[in-house]
């Protein structure tokens, strides 16, 4: 079967890919995109490591087809920052040490920020609840969870 | 050394990759790819136990698009009757036969054939046209059906008492005479716990990029806990030689102790050898759940006995520890830790490895230790109880302190063990009201932290900032460690210092990220190399001044004139001395390599609060408190982080995480929906108690951090539970189904 051409839009940008019709849009971003931000840690929806936006709203890229984003707006971890400068999630995520290894910070950035987007005065439950589908193995999840609600409280400050 | 005035060691600096990896810049194992580049993917064995009588790989290397195919033939054979070849604690033997399978596949996942195509799915496609003729045979996993005569033997040539034998390996430790020991009790205390195999759970799946030049030059990019393991192992796999491989450290996504050892670089670099071209693996979360790590399943039998007044006379253990295909379970951290933190004059600890068909264990944080700690203290609690005790009085009125002599060897140093419990015992958490369901447990747990090789480079760059360059993979934040020691050593900002995880080819031999090692060595080494730099430093301004070395200071980030010049010269700061350093003597550094010596043991002390849901039988915990002796906080930041980390995989272990088999010997649930690890929503906020009680044989005073906080978690849950439901769990985990089981068995028995 021919290759399918994709017309999309990639963190404001416009794109253009070719893909296989079985491909998920994690293979393209790391693939023929080369944004290997989103990571891919199960490929079955359950980690969370990939978790992208389409149209603002919160996705598993392993779990969405590559031919799916036609004519959709995709934001990935790599267009969080505006230039040099960080989004608070980002500076929040350092100052509180919410990383360790890193390779679950990716996709908990692009969550923590949907939720933000939509609730911008969430509770500890609501944090922990909307991040449930974000596997983190090293932290036990506390500095990510108090990173996103001081930075909730600096961004309704601001 | 010097507590009070220092400026950045305890500060919660950035971490020197933090940017990276909040942008997503960092490049994991998976995140690289080159020119020319093919996939590798693996051939597994579908049964548990199975002689392989052939291999033909004729109709997949007629594949198009396959460029090479390996089996066990291309993989360097350590043979049995020759004897252990050891690497670190892995036996060679056991090593070439996990990579891939030789005589025998010994559980569902191991490697038999593998194969480097021009892509993913040809390469995938191929490993199906792969003819095994496997002559399948009986299996066993669990412990007591392995031990059973009669029991299908994995390894022929093993016997005990003449006869073939699962039974791999025993250890032993002793102290006193038990049976006089237990004579002298007044009250005795008995039980026997299993616990299941559970995986490290590191999200990045195990991934390699290699490759192999006509003269047999490798380059290998990979990640793991460490290049100059994944180099030496790969050298005796493949028969390459070390100073031919270059092993490139990636960024490692979690390794928890299971990246210690090879699974895919061997087979990635045989791929690339025969095929002339680079070759890319990259594991399915499915192939790391079925083909690497986990921990052991366990069966501990433990029996203590104290005198009346709460003094411990005697104590027992026998731990059983599944080691999956090949002999290796981590009986030492059982066998050792568990009754370390007391001191008790008659103690026999003994270890039993046992082989049996599923993956071959790799180290898990603490490796054998959680697993023997969750027996001795949920018996512990027990004694408490028998004997009306607060259950952390009971552990003070034993514990180990300054001169204990462990049952393990050591004669203990000062060490924090009193302190962590005195520190739990009046924190708030301890006295906080419990409601209804509600229950408290304690626990604590030792960790012997490990010292040995690293190295060091210290450089100063030519704009007078820093470079410092270390072996090991820094897996939780261990360069932002090294750069706020390295910081206060010259008196300088750590932005101005850049800390580098070298490749096997550019910095020295470094052991492995494990054993709780890397702060306390690879400070030691940069420690060292530091104060060779500043030494130069002095040397160049004495010869600037034309004064004596010994009468130059070095002091925020300068080098001044000391008495009897005191005064008499501006001082000269790293960038000046930088700047000159061409007419001075040329470039300034130092390198530095050791055997580190004097990592000393850690303990910690954790209090768990605990909501039983009756209807659902889901154990919540609703409060945690760990409360650890770290010896020195340098990045209190990401002390916190390890604490929080373990405590959060303990609670996992103790109340979902578990190796379900099927009726054909397969693991059910090699997925992260039913192989359930803790989420966000399932844990409160962890607190922690950093107790500072600094090693004295480390110039900063750093004890190792990172092993310690999993070891008292189940048993401290499990005591919890045990507090709110009056019932105790002797079988780990106390998922929601064994939980109800228990709950609803008075109520079913009522019922009939």
């Amino acid at each position: 079967m021919a290759k399918l051409h994709v017309t999309t839009s990639v963190n404001g940008e416009p794109v253009e890919f070719l893909c296989e019709p079985y491909d998920t849009m994690l293979d393209a971003l790391r693939g023929q995109l080369g944004l290997t931000g989103s990571k891919e840690g199960c490929s079955s929806g359950d980690c969370g490591a990939c978790s992208i936006t389409l149209d603002d709203r919160l996705v598993c890229s392993c779990l969405m087809l590559a031919a799916e984003a036609e004519g959709h707006e995709i934001r990935t971890i790599e267009g969080m920052a505006h230039g040099d400068k960080l989004h608070p999630l980002q500076q929040k995520f350092l100052e509180h040490a919410a990383l360790q290894c890193g390779i679950c910070t990716s996709g908990m950035l692009v969550a923590s920020e949907a939720l933000l987007k939509k609730n911008a005065n969430p509770t500890e439950e609501e944090v922990r609840f909307w991040l449930a589908g974000n596997l983190c193995r090293c932290t036990g999840y506390d500095k990510i969870v108090r990173a996103v609600m001081e930075t909730a409280a600096e961004m309704r400050g601001a | 050394m010097n507590v009070v005035n220092n400026k950045w060691i305890g500060q919660r600096t950035i971490r020197p990759d933090g940017v990276d990896k909040v942008t997503g810049r960092a490049a994991f194992a998976a995140d690289t790819n080159m020119p020319g580049m093919i996939w590798g993917k693996v051939l597994r064995s579908p049964h548990p136990h199975a002689r392989i009588r052939s291999i033909n790989t004729a109709k997949a290397e007629a594949l198009p698009g396959v460029k090479a195919v390996v089996t066990a033939r291309d993989i360097v054979d350590f043979t049995i009757e020759k004897g252990a070849v050891m690497l670190g604690i892995q036996d060679m033997r056991w090593m070439c036969r996990n990579v891939m399978a030789r005589e025998k596949a010994l559980f569902p996942g191991h490697p038999v054939a593998a194969v480097a195509a021009t892509t993913e799915a040809i390469a995938a496609e191929a490993c199906k046209l792969i003819e095994v003729d496997y002559e399948v045979l009986p299996w066993v996993i669990e412990i007591n059906d392995a031990l059973k005569p009669g029991a299908p033997i994995l390894h022929e040539f093993n016997k005990v008492d003449g006869k073939p034998s699962n039974l791999l390996g025993k250890l032993e430790v002793k102290k006193g005479d038990i049976a006089k020991g237990f004579a002298e009790a007044e009250i005795i205390v008995e039980h026997t716990f299993t616990t299941r195999p559970v995986h490290q759970g590191y999200i990045e799946p195990h991934a390699c990029l290699i490759s192999v030049a006509a003269d047999g030059k490798t380059t290998i990019w990979s990640s793991s806990q460490g290049q100059f393991m994944v180099r030496a192992m790969t050298s005796m796999l493949t028969g390459i030689p070390q100073s031919d491989i270059r092993a490139i450290p990636a960024e490692i996504g979690g390794g928890f102790g299971g990246k210690t050892i090879v699974y895919l670089e061997p087979l990635a670099t045989m791929l690339a050898k025969k095929s002339g071209r680079p070759v890319k693996m990259v594991m399915t979360r499915e192939e790391v759940m079925r083909a690497t790590g986990p921990t052991s399943g366990s069966k501990s039998i433990v029996k203590i006995g104290a005198r009346k007044d709460g003094t411990i006379v005697a104590a027992h253990g026998a731990f059983f520890l599944q080691a999956g295909a090949f002999p290796g379970s981590p009986i030492r951290g059982a066998v050792g830790c568990s009754f370390a933190p007391y001191d008790i004059p008659n103690v026999l600890s003994e270890g039993f490895d046992v082989c049996s068909n599923r993956s071959k264990v790799a180290a898990y944080r603490a490796p054998g230790a959680p697993i023997g700690a969750y027996a001795v203290e949920c018996v512990l609690d027990e004694l408490a109880e028998k004997l009306k005790m607060d259950p952390l009085e009971l552990r003070l009125k034993n514990a180990a302190k300054e001169g204990t002599k462990a049952a393990h060897g050591p004669v203990f140093p000062r060490i924090g063990y009193i302190e962590t419990l005195e520190a739990a015992k009046n924190h708030p958490h301890y006295a906080a009201p419990l409601g209804k369901l509600q229950g408290r447990g304690v626990a604590s747990g030792f960790w012997f932290n490990a010292g040995g090789e690293s190295s060091a480079q210290v450089n100063i760059t030519e704009d007078g900032n820093v470079v410092v360059t270390t072996g090991h993979p820094d897996i939780g934040g261990s360069r932002a460690g090294i750069a706020n020691i390295c910081a206060e050593l010259l008196g300088i900002d750590y932005k101005r210092i850049s800390v580098i995880i070298g490749d096997t080819q550019t910095v020295g031999f470094s052991n492995l990220t494990g054993g709780s090692r890397v702060l306390f060595a690879s400070s030691m080494v940069v420690t060292q190399a530091t104060d060779k730099v500043i030494n130069t430093l002095r040397e160049r301004a004495a010869k600037i001044w034309e004064i004596d070395p010994e009468a130059v200071k070095w002091e925020n980030g300068a080098a001044h004139p000391a008495s009897p010049n005191a005064g008499q010269f501006e001082p000269l700061t790293l960038a000046d001395l930088a700047d000159k350093a061409p007419s001075q003597g040329g470039p300034i550094g130092a390198s530095v390599q050791l055997n580190t010596q004097g990592a000393e043991g850690g303990f910690g002390t954790h209090i768990c609060d605990v909501e039983v849901d009756v209807e659902l039988g889901i154990v919540r915990v609703i409060r945690y408190t760990a409360v650890q002796d770290v010896g020195r906080a340098v990045h209190p930041s990401y002390v916190e982080g390890q604490l929080q980390g373990g405590v959060a995989q303990g609670i996992g272990w103790a109340l979902n995480e578990e190796y379900i088999y099927n009726r054909d010997g397969k693991v059910d649930n090699p997925g992260f929906l039913d192989y359930r690890m803790p989420v966000c929503s399932d844990l409160p906020m962890l607190d922690c108690v950093l107790v500072e009680v600094p090693n004295p044989k480390h110039p900063q005073g750093v004890k190792g951090v990172g092993e310690v906080p999993l070891v008292p978690v189940m048993a401290a849950v499990s005591n919890a539970v045990y507090n709110a439901l009056g019932k105790r769990f002797y079988h780990l985990p106390m998922s929601p189904p064994k939980v109800s089981e228990v709950l609803d068995a008075p109520t079913r028995q009522a019922a009939e």
